[in-house]
């Protein structure tokens, strides 16, 4: 089935079965492979993107179901040449090690802080608690969101996407 | 990784669309809504549908509001948004503590509340929720509507009264005066299913119990109730003694079955001690 | 304001973001299943639902058939290659693909490969596999049993399930003392069976050019040139046609140090198919297939005075090894490093016996972060030291203090033969004491408990023995325990390091140039840190057991020594004095008396590869390489506290806080170290509390997915309060000692000390990890189930 997704702001139209799944979308499909995949059974969150602006494990969504909605990265984050906020967050205190939990995290953290642009340390641990990190023990991650809440992170709300067609050969 | 097999996938836009597109591929059309059941179960291939009909974009689903003395929630309501309701937190507390423990905000973002009841898992909480507070599914199909109470959606594990070619619409839960209501569980982690929980709704006539409804969930309670635990209680003075005697009747009435989050006499205490605990809360709420 | 410019990075040790960062949270980390190459196929591996069966018969007809498969490749397959066997680190055999039994649930059957992804698993489902299911031996204290099926009937001779037996420590000694001992205690403890489970599990892209004969594997591995030689011999193919790449590793924690059957086949199946071939596996397949960790059933006894000294410690351990022993230490160390069960006590005398045994589960055995078994080791006696404290109803931290090693004991060699190199264990416990609030804490505890309510205080102390070779006592296959490093510095005074060990998260490409700016005053920023390709790097066994500091680490300050040597030399001769005659400091040669004739690393540099006449002798450039062998182990320590609470009514545990104060010794990168620390303890609390991977009667794992493998989130995890004391290691050539796995294999034991007690109230003297909310309900009952089975 042919399906049209808006990723980070470009459209892309492709030929896929019905039962690819998202995250192989974005991944394969597209050559966007920020995002992970770490569990099979929508646990571990290294797959969370947003689909039209609400987190969602994209292990756990089919390409079909994004046909017409809006995607948004990692690889989004980076606007401009500017890091998001909760990029330097991250950068800033230690929050990843291995780095695959990382996209993930920071989706949920860029999310949490447009509802929330100054969570408690305990509302950032419940915002991130459906994504397992196997390096940090969590910590530096709390410290990272809560870096980017004092640095500006509220200014940094995505704005309107600004939707471009993509050429496909 | 696991991936579903070949499956065919239609998307309704309208209700009437969907039930004409269930009801055209027979018995072998799931309706797709989150997909936060579904998937996981085609991943395992343990189901293998031939159609998948999305139904993720029917807003007319999707909706929370007060009608006739009942919360009306659209079948497409997510997770989150239940969560998010001011009148079901303030009116149905059992309903929030519940949303709070299922699943984790991601999932909880897509997961809907029919999506989750449909899964019919006997370790789901909203079937004991909607059990303790006596709602009713509203399921529309071909012919039309029919209604059915809460404690009669489930025809087993994994399996409900709606037929192929059939949609849960709605849930309707009955606004009661006087009345309180609580959900205690036990999660080995968060995120996890329960290991056993417990619902409990209490209506109150003064210091009397006027009605009351204790739901409960994994622990092989017929229906996700405890009927003879809630007739102790009627018309019984509001207290401990109550709470521990009732919590120990339903306890009576499970029938737990041990697996790796815990032995049956576990569970079975555990549906003693949320019972009385969820009580206990919902008569400080009343 | 951008992260970076708010701490500027130091030239040398300190606490410095870290390099690989900016790659990492852009999303282009490249880790195995983000390398695409042009044609590649993608394989699926086949396995056994059975945990024990005869294979009748295999039928692939179906699975050829399919039109995206390229190839179905099966044991018989492998036979005609002399693959269908391979050999594992522990000089045992493992099938590659089954081709008489299979041997566990999950072991690999048969292997695909497809077009694409999906196709692969589709064609899984045509292979029709006829299986004879033979009774399976699931509970280890039964595998020795007369009668007991032979699993390992492939083995020659075989008739039991045994594997080996070894001992260490004075056995005579030890029982003498037991014998007259005031008091002694004994507990059955088990450690069970866990999985390092890293986010991102293990797979393989393999290219093999036929016209080169250029065999290059991308591979989720810790140990890439080990790799590189183990398929050189197993495959028969020549080494330097041989290239492994460990690109970016989304954590490994032991879990990705052997080579799986799925490596093999990649491998295979790129010759086969004359494409590049991709294999990852899922979840499932991870948790069902890949290295376990733990699964040791320990007893154990420790004598000592009625005033609480303690004499001497006795323990017996029953290990399962699953259905091949395949552990990943050294020769010598059937056990790992499980003697250093001693601990951090002064003991009269010690004596363990370990018995290993086959079971039909998956094989592994040393993982997750366990320094070889020594979380075992730490996990038992913390354990038995409480047990005791109970017995006498003394203060475990009191209990603790006055056992523990004094500082004037280091250099100590241990009743089992360790040589600890330094330490000041009272100081460190102290320090946590502090942290904690020790005192006000068991207050408080006995407030609450008056109360009702349970509060529990645990403690732990914990030696750890990490940093191996020296390869002399030490190797793996016959490949000595030891690393390599190459210091290249360009003539802008820039350089490139090449190391053997590799990160999975660590952050080497930081820590190692901050090493290397240490010693030779070039800023981390300019030294480019290579790791991870076997034709960039030399050769060295790679990065597990927390050996990459203190092996590594070492082979980098030495290496960069020599550039200073190197450097002394051609500053001399710029500035036409003795090298003799200069005096270094950190970035610059000077003339000892006249501190303003100098030359800095930079002009030095550029002067190497100059027109700079150098004295006879002398090639010119900097570059330097380096071998480096331990003169011994490292013996990184701390004290954890942890403090919970535990609702009665329902068993289940709330960790309140956690104070961990770790010597690791020199901390390069202060940050990193505490991160290192942060998800260990994680790790703790996960082990402690719920991780687990049990087995039902008929073998089927019951810990096969996260939704059943539960792993601990933000919420299960306190914010960590952290404290350090710092101990140099004399023998490390910049102090360090390593650090990550001191937290996973200290942390545990203080959580399941909190716990039972928590549980005092009721005489609850020991229950088994995990202490889930169902177990701790049983052990307040006085009934803890068997962990490590299926609750029946």
């Amino acid at each position: 089935m042919q399906i049209t997704v808006t990723v980070n702001g470009t459209e892309y139209t492709r030929d896929v079965e019905p039962r690819l799944l998202l995250i192989h979308f974005l991944r394969d499909e597209l050559g966007l492979t920020g995002s992970h995949w770490g569990c099979d059974t929508s646990n571990c969150g290294a797959c969370v993107v947003w689909l039209d602006r609400t987190p969602v494990k994209s292990c756990t969504a089919l390409a079909a179901m994004a046909s017409g909605r809006e995607v948004a990265t990692v690889e989004g984050l980076e606007k401009d040449g500017q890091l998001d906020p909760v990029q330097q967050g991250f950068v800033a205190c230690h929050g990843l090690q291995c780095g695959f939990c990382t996209p993930g995290m920071m989706m949920t953290a860029r999310w949490l802080l447009d509802h929330n642009p100054d969570p408690s340390e305990q509302e950032v641990r419940e915002a991130i608690s459906g994504q397992i990190c196997r390096c940090t023990g969590y910590e530096n991650i709390v410290r990272a969101v809560r870096w980017a809440s004092e640095h500006g992170a509220a200014e940094h709300r995505e704005p309107a996407q600004h939707v471009e067609a993509e050429v496909t050969a | 990784m696991q991936v579903p097999t070949h499956v065919e996938y239609e998307r309704a836009s309208s209700v009437d669309e969907a039930l004409e597109m269930l009801s055209r591929a027979g018995g072998e059309a799931r309706p797709l809504a989150g997909g936060h059941s579904l998937i996981p179960m085609m991943k395992l291939r343990l189901a293998q549908p031939e159609l998948l009909v999305d139904i993720s974009g029917l807003t007319e689903l999707s909706y929370i509001n007060v009608a006739d003395a009942e919360l009306r929630v659209g079948a497409l309501t997510r997770h989150a948004q239940l969560l998010d309701s001011a009148v079901a937190g303030e009116r149905l507390p059992i309903v929030h503590d519940a949303e709070r423990v299922i699943a984790d905000p991601i999932v909880r973002n897509w997961g809907t509340i029919g999506g989750s009841l449909c899964q019919a898992d006997p370790s789901e909480d909203l079937s004991a929720v909607l059990a303790a507070l006596r709602a009713t599914a509203v399921i529309r199909g071909a012919g039309g509507v029919r209604t059915v109470p809460a404690r009669e959606f489930h025809a087993g594990p994994y399996e409900t009264v709606v037929e192929p070619g059939e949609l849960l619409v709605e849930l309707r839960i009955p606004l009661t005066a006087n009345t309180g209501s609580a959900y205690e569980k036990v999660e080995r982690r968060v995120g996890d299913w329960s290991v056993a929980a417990a619902g409990a709704v209490l209506t109150l006539a003064g210091e009397l119990i006027e009605d009351a409804g204790i739901g409960l969930t994994a622990v092989g309670a017929p229906h996700f109730c405890a009927p003879e635990a809630e007739e102790f209680l009627r018309g019984r003075r509001a207290g401990e003694e109550a709470f521990t005697t009732a919590g120990q009747i339903a306890a009576e009435h499970s029938n737990p079955v041990a697996d790796q989050r815990g032995p049956e006499d576990y569970k079975r205490h555990l549906a003693a001690e949320l019972t009385t605990r969820a009580l206990r809360k919902a008569f400080e709420r009343a | 304001m951008t992260a970076t410019e708010e701490h500027a990075a130091p030239i040398g040790f300190g606490r410095m973001e870290r390099k690989e960062d900016v790659r990492f949270i852009r999303g282009h980390g490249t880790y195995v299943d983000d390398v695409r190459l042009p044609g590649m196929l993608y394989g699926a591996v086949l396995r056994s639902p059975y945990a024990h069966a005869r294979i009748a018969s295999i039928d692939t007809g179906a699975a050829e058939a399919h039109p995206k498969v390229r190839a179905v490749i099966t044991g018989a397959t492998l036979d005609t290659l002399n693959l269908a066997w391979m050999p594992t680190l522990s000089y045992d055999t493992q099938a590659v693909l089954a081709t008489d039994k299979v041997r566990f649930q999950g072991q690999e059957v048969a292997f695909v490969v497809a077009e694409d992804r999906y196709s692969a698993r589709d064609a899984l489902e045509l292979i029709d596999v006829t299986y004879e299911p033979l009774p399976a031996v699931i509970d280890a204290r039964h595998a020795l049993d007369p009668g007991a099926p032979v699993i390992r009937d492939d083995k020659e001779g075989k008739t039991d399930n045994h594997i080996f037996d070894w001992e260490s420590g004075d056995a005579a000694k030890t029982d003498e003392i037991f014998a007259n001992a005031e008091v002694t205690v004994a507990e059955d403890v088990l450690y069970p069976r866990v999985h390092p489970a890293p986010l991102e599990t293990c797979g393989a892209v393999a290219d093999f050019d036929k016209i080169t004969g250029k065999l290059t594997v991308w591979e989720t591995t810790q140990a890439p040139h080990a790799h590189r030689t183990l398929i050189a011999m197993v495959a028969g193919l020549p080494e330097q046609k041989i290239r492994v790449i460990s690109p970016d590793i989304g954590g490994g924690f032991g879990g990705k140090v052997g080579i799986y059957p799925g490596y093999v086949c990649a491998i295979v199946g790129s010759i086969v198919t004359g494409k590049p071939v991709k294999w990852v596996e899922d979840r499932s397949e991870n948790l069902m297939s890949t290295a376990f960790a733990r699964d040791y059933h320990m007893r154990g006894e420790v004598a000592a005075t009625r005033d609480g000294k303690i004499l001497a410690i006795r323990v017996n351990v029953l290990a399962d090894h699953g259905a091949f022993n395949a552990t990943a230490q050294p020769t010598n160390y059937p056990a790992g490093f499980f003697s250093v069960f001693t601990g951090s006590y002064d003991l009269t005398a010690a004596h363990c016996k370990v018995t290993g045994v086959y079971t039909n589960k998956a094989p592994g055995g040393v993982a997750y972060a366990c320094s070889f078994r020594i979380t075992e080791a730490a996990y038992l006696v913390e354990r038995m030291v409480d047990v005791l404290a109970h017995e006498l109803r003394a203060d475990p931290a009191e209990l603790r203090m006055r056992n523990l090693l004094r500082p004037e004991q280091f250099p100590y060699a241990s009743k089992t033969g360790w040589e600890y190199d330094s330490g000041d264990y009272p100081r460190t416990l102290r320090l946590a004491m502090d942290i904690a609030g020790y005192e006000e804490l068991r207050k408080e505890q006995e407030a609450e408990r008056a109360r009702g309510h349970l509060m529990g205080i645990g403690v732990s102390f914990f030696t750890e023995a990490v940093g191996a070779g020296p390869r002399k006592h030490m190797d793996i296959l016959g490949l000595g325990m030891a690393d390599g490093a190459e210091l290249r510095i360009h003539p802008t005074g820039k350089g490139v390091l090449r190391i053997s060990v590799q990160s999975q998260g660590q952050g080497h490409e930081t820590t190692f140039a901050q090493i290397v700016a240490e010693e030779l005053g070039i800023p981390p920023a300019d030294i480019e840190v290579v790791h991870g390709d076997t034709d960039q790097t030399p050769f060295g066994l790679g990065t597990y057991g927390s050996r990459s500091t203190p092996v590594s680490g070492a082979a980098t300050a030495v290496v960069a020594r020599k550039v200073r040597e190197r450097a002394r030399i051609v500053a001399a001769a710029m500035l036409e004095v003795d090298a003799a005659d200069l005096d270094w400091e950190k970035g610059r040669w000077f003339v000892r008396g006249d501190p303003d004739q100098g030359k800095t690393m930079t002009e030095i540099a550029l002067a190497a590869h100059s027109t700079v006449e150098l004295p006879d002798g002398v090639e010119g450039q900097l570059d330097a390489t380096c071998v480096y062998n331990p003169p011994n182990l490292t013996y990184p320590y701390g004290a954890y506290i942890c403090v919970v609470d535990v609702d009665p009514g329902t068993g289940k545990v709330s960790v309140r806080r956690f104070v961990a104060v770790d010597d690791c010794g020199v901390r390069i990168n202060p940050m990193i170290v505490d991160g290192q620390i942060h998800g260990g303890l994680a790790d703790g609390v996960g082990m402690a509390l719920m991780e687990v991977i049990s087995f039902d009667p008929d073998g089927n794992c019951l810990g096969g997915s996260f939704m059943d493998y539960l792993l601990p989130t933000a919420l299960e995890c306190p914010s960590w309060e952290l404290g350090a004391t710092v101990t140099p290691s004399p023998h490390h050539p910049i102090g360090a000692k390593g650090v990550g796995e001191s937290a996973t294999v200290g942390s545990p034991a203080a959580v399941v000390n909190a716990v039972i007690d928590a549980l005092a109230p009721y005489g609850v003297r020991h229950a088994d990890m995990p202490l889930t909310p169902a177990q701790v309900w049983r052990a307040i009952q006085g009934r803890p189930f068997r962990t490590d089975l299926a609750i029946s």
